[in-house]
């Protein structure tokens, strides 16, 4: 059910098809993609990062957006909050409810630590949850550590922290093992071994899936687990400030009731930090494929108390974002579906990428084709994209495979009237991944004595660009070795009384800069889809009340 | 922007709007200037927070669906689901039998189900849900596990039960059974785990992890990759 002139474009996209399905386009030499991504990638656009002005990482580039929050206000007042009155007492405070997160107070609890995980929506309502590929293991016969190992390095541009990707990639297999032992369901074959895919940047079929809901299966078991184990966690709290001890140490956090704006002090020995990623910036004004609730929230919070980032000049855009129809848009179009066998083609039918490129080449190439070469495809909206064609999938693997391996997709554009089985998707890059954060070892430990950080707010396991199914497997390698760690440092540390001076220290630093004037207030906890009322506030109004009656959360 | 021509007429809790058409039930809710806290997660699709019931004005029969992904009709009347607790069997997944027995043991109402399939009619990721109730009442754990395998747990059958049974946890604590005890056991992943712990990649880790960037740029490029 697509409009007339895109069904034309579908007639040429048919046309080649059977000539399209004998040809394999060769991949670039690492000398033909630099140029690529320096004149088509997002992350070259001149003008939109900037240089931090203040923090740890004073002088580095990061897109404005970030730059913005990351240099932003408090949310909160230190002279007005008691800091005697603790609510929760705890050896692991656990902040970001999704993979990394629960995985880290599972680990924690096993460790003998008592733990609280705080989240911000429901436990679970998470980035993890939409990962729909698989996780990267090298456990085939052919495969090993040590192409995983080449493989992840050449996908982050060999910028990767050397120890972290070693880390990664040996736990890999014990992770799934792991999760298998949990109850995660792999897709297998009769014989039980794995059934494993290719992806984009890899170079031996290594990634496991469960059918094309990946994410939603290990959140989903990994959410039992929290609760059966009885760990103690709040949901709608977000956490909006670390706390420190007098020695600069991590010592627990201030939460916020979402809906009532309730605050909640939280003292712990460690800090587990698990928020995830930042597509909800909507950076550049892509749209994105993350949850409601990815707003780099835990960045902000680490850097105001100190730690270091990483590589936050680069964003991941996934190359194949939905753009029709428009109730979809930006949503993601799995990997798994190039993995499969379906090629991108532009509006003449036309291959113009090996479509398992690494994914920061891939958006590259239809950006340039789109933007650059003028033959995307126009929806009646206004959008531009290439096409991606699923329907070589069934020709290439047998009748069944698109119903088999992709039923979220298969019902995904269902709803809209879209046969994928019999027509290709449109597709444009959307923004996806958080390439860097805040920079770990390889225990999960931070530059902040007791914070650690697990999963996609931390920073250095995937350079510059992470691969595919590498981020599912990072939020359980590193979520455990932070969860077992943190609880470690909890039996030996003493932290002193709880303290918002770096608060106090930050909010003076902005003032210094003649930032605080300019900034929003951060974290930024949801971003605002409500469409705009006419403000009708008179000025002594918005003086008097205060900022959370002017606006809720 | 030609698919934003026409608005078409929605009633939130009763109160009458205008909104474009195309919109999803979640940003039409946003485009009447709701900010949306709870019954919204991945936006997506994938995370059941959105769960929603509907009807139309001249139409009294309850739909159901998910927010983020059904976009909106003419006369739809809206509302959100409140929140309400659903019961959860709490277990030691290292301490059970894959057996109906033991799905009996943590959910005993399952008997209790009467076959009304209103869970069935309430999904809508349109699963047989009475049907893996019933493989689960006959301890068919792999059917159950097969059969619910795409259940975004978001609540519906639950909400909707007359018997107030929980169709996805159960389902859930089914999906764990098997892949902890039934799946086959995948032999090259037990040798994997061995030969790692053995420290067979050690010592070419170590010299991967000290080679120069041009070294390992090169080998990369030079890497033999598996056709897809
Ligand atoms: C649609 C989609 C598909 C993907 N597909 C794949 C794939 O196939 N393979 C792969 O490897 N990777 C994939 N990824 C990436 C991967 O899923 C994520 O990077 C990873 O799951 C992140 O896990 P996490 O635990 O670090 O963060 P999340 O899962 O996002 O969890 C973070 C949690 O922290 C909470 N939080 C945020 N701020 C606060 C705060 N201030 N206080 C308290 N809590 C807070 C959030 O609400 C959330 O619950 C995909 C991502 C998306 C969005
Ligand atoms: S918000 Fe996740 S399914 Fe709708």
């Amino acid at each position: 059910m697509y409009p007339a002139h895109m069904e034309e474009s579908i007639r040429k996209v048919e046309a080649t098809r059977g000539r399209r399905l004998q040809e394999t386009l060769r991949r670039l030499s690492s000398d033909e993609k630099e140029p690529l991504l320096r004149e088509h990638h997002p992350d070259f656009i001149a003008g939109k990062m900037r240089q931090l002005a203040v923090g740890p990482n004073k002088g580095e580039y990061t897109p404005s957006e970030l730059a913005d929050l990351l240099e932003g206000n408090s949310r909160i007042d230190p002279d007005k909050i008691d800091l005697g009155r603790v609510d929760h007492d705890l050896d692991v405070l656990v902040i970001g409810g999704g993979g990394a997160g629960a995985t880290a107070a599972v680990l924690a609890k096993q460790s003998g630590a008592t733990v609280l995980l705080a989240t911000k929506l429901r436990l679970g309502d998470a980035n993890t949850v939409g990962a729909q590929a698989g996780t990267q293991a090298a456990d085939r016969p052919n495969d090993s550590p040590l192409m995983h190992y080449l493989d992840t390095m050449g996908g982050g541009h060999f910028d990767n922290i050397p120890e972290l990707v070693e880390a990664l990639v040996k736990d890999a297999p014990e992770v799934i093992r792991w999760l298998e032992t949990l109850g995660v369901n792999w897709d297998k074959n009769p014989d039980g071994s794995m059934h494993e895919l290719s992806g984009g940047g890899a170079s031996r079929l290594r990634l496991h899936s469960a059918r094309d809901y990946t994410g939603l299966e290990e959140m989903r078991v990994l959410r039992d687990e929290v609760r059966n184990q009885g760990i103690r966690h709040l949901e709608f709290s977000p956490a909006v400030e670390l706390l420190l001890d007098g020695r600069g140490h991590a010592a627990g956090a201030v939460l916020v009731n979402l809906e009532t704006n309730e605050l909640t002090v939280v003292r712990a020995k460690a800090v587990v930090m698990a928020t995830g990623g930042a597509g909800r910036l909507h950076i550049q004004g892509f749209p994105t494929t993350n949850h409601y609730g990815a707003t780099a929230d835990g960045l902000v919070l680490a850097y105001r108390a100190g730690a270091q980032i990483i590589f936050l000049d680069t964003m991941q855009y996934h190359p194949t974002g939905a753009v029709y129809p428009m109730q979809i848009l930006g949503q993601l179009v799995t990997e798994k579906v190039r993995t499969l066998g379906a090629q991108l083609v532009n509006a003449e039918g036309g291959q113009f990428i090996m479509s398992l490129e690494p994914r920061d080449v891939v958006a590259a190439a239809i950006i340039r084709e789109c933007q650059g070469r003028g033959k995307g495809i126009a929806t009646p909206a206004g959008q531009v994209g290439v096409w991606l064609d699923s329907p070589m999938i069934d020709m290439i693997r047998g009748e069944g495979s698109i119903a088999r391996e992709l039923p979220a997709m298969v019902r995904q554009f269902g709803r809209f009237g879209i046969d994928i089985v019999k027509e290709p998707m449109l597709v444009y890059p959307t923004l996806h991944y958080q390439n860097g954060g805040i920079r770990i070892s390889a225990d999960g430990s931070t530059s902040v004595a007791g914070l650690y950080a697990a999963g996609e707010c931390g920073g250095g396991v995937h350079g510059r660009n992470r691969l595919i199914g590498n981020s599912t497997l990072d939020i359980f390698v590193f979520g455990r070795r932070a969860g077992k760690a943190a609880a470690e440092w909890s039996r030996k540390a003493a932290p002193g009384a709880l303290s918002l001076d770096h608060v106090r220290r930050w909010q003076k630093g902005l003032e210094q800069a003649g930032l605080a004037g300019s900034r929003p207030v951060s974290p930024l906890l949801l971003p605002d889809y409500a469409r705009p009322m006419a403000d009708f506030l008179p000025d002594s109004a918005r003086r008097s009340l205060p900022v959370q009656r002017v606006k809720l959360t | 922007m030609a698919e934003l021509a026409h608005m078409v007429d929605v009633y939130v809790m009763g109160r009458h709007y205008r909104v474009p058409q195309g919109l999803t039930i979640l940003t039409a809710l946003e485009y009447c200037g709701y900010r949306v806290v709870r019954g919204c997660g991945c936006r997506a699709g994938f995370c059941g927070a959105c769960a929603t019931v509907y009807n139309f004005r001249n139409d009294a029969q309850l739909r159901y669906d998910l927010a983020c992904q059904k976009t909106v009709e003419q006369d739809m009347y809206l509302v959100q689901i409140p929140f309400f607790p659903a019961l959860k069997a709490i277990y030691d997944v290292d301490r059970l039998e894959p057996s109906g027995e033991q799905v009996l043991a943590l959910y005993p109402d399952i008997v209790k189900c009467y076959g009304c399939n209103t869970c069935t009619k309430s999904c809508p990721q349109e699963l047989e849900t009475m049907w893996f109730m019933s493989d689960a009442l006959r301890g068919d754990i792999r059917q159950v596990a097969v059969k619910s395998f795409d259940c975004v747990m978001c609540g519906l059958c639950a909400a909707r039960c007359p018997q107030g049974l929980v169709p996805y946890n159960v389902a859930l604590l089914c999906r764990r059974l098997y892949g902890h005890y039934l799946a086959p056991v995948s032999q090259h992943l037990e040798d994997r785990i061995a030969e790692i712990r053995a420290g067979k990649f050690d010592a070419e880790m170590d010299k991967l992890k000290k080679m120069g960037r041009g070294d390992l740029r090169r080998l990369y490029d030079q890497r033999e990759i598996e056709p897809a």
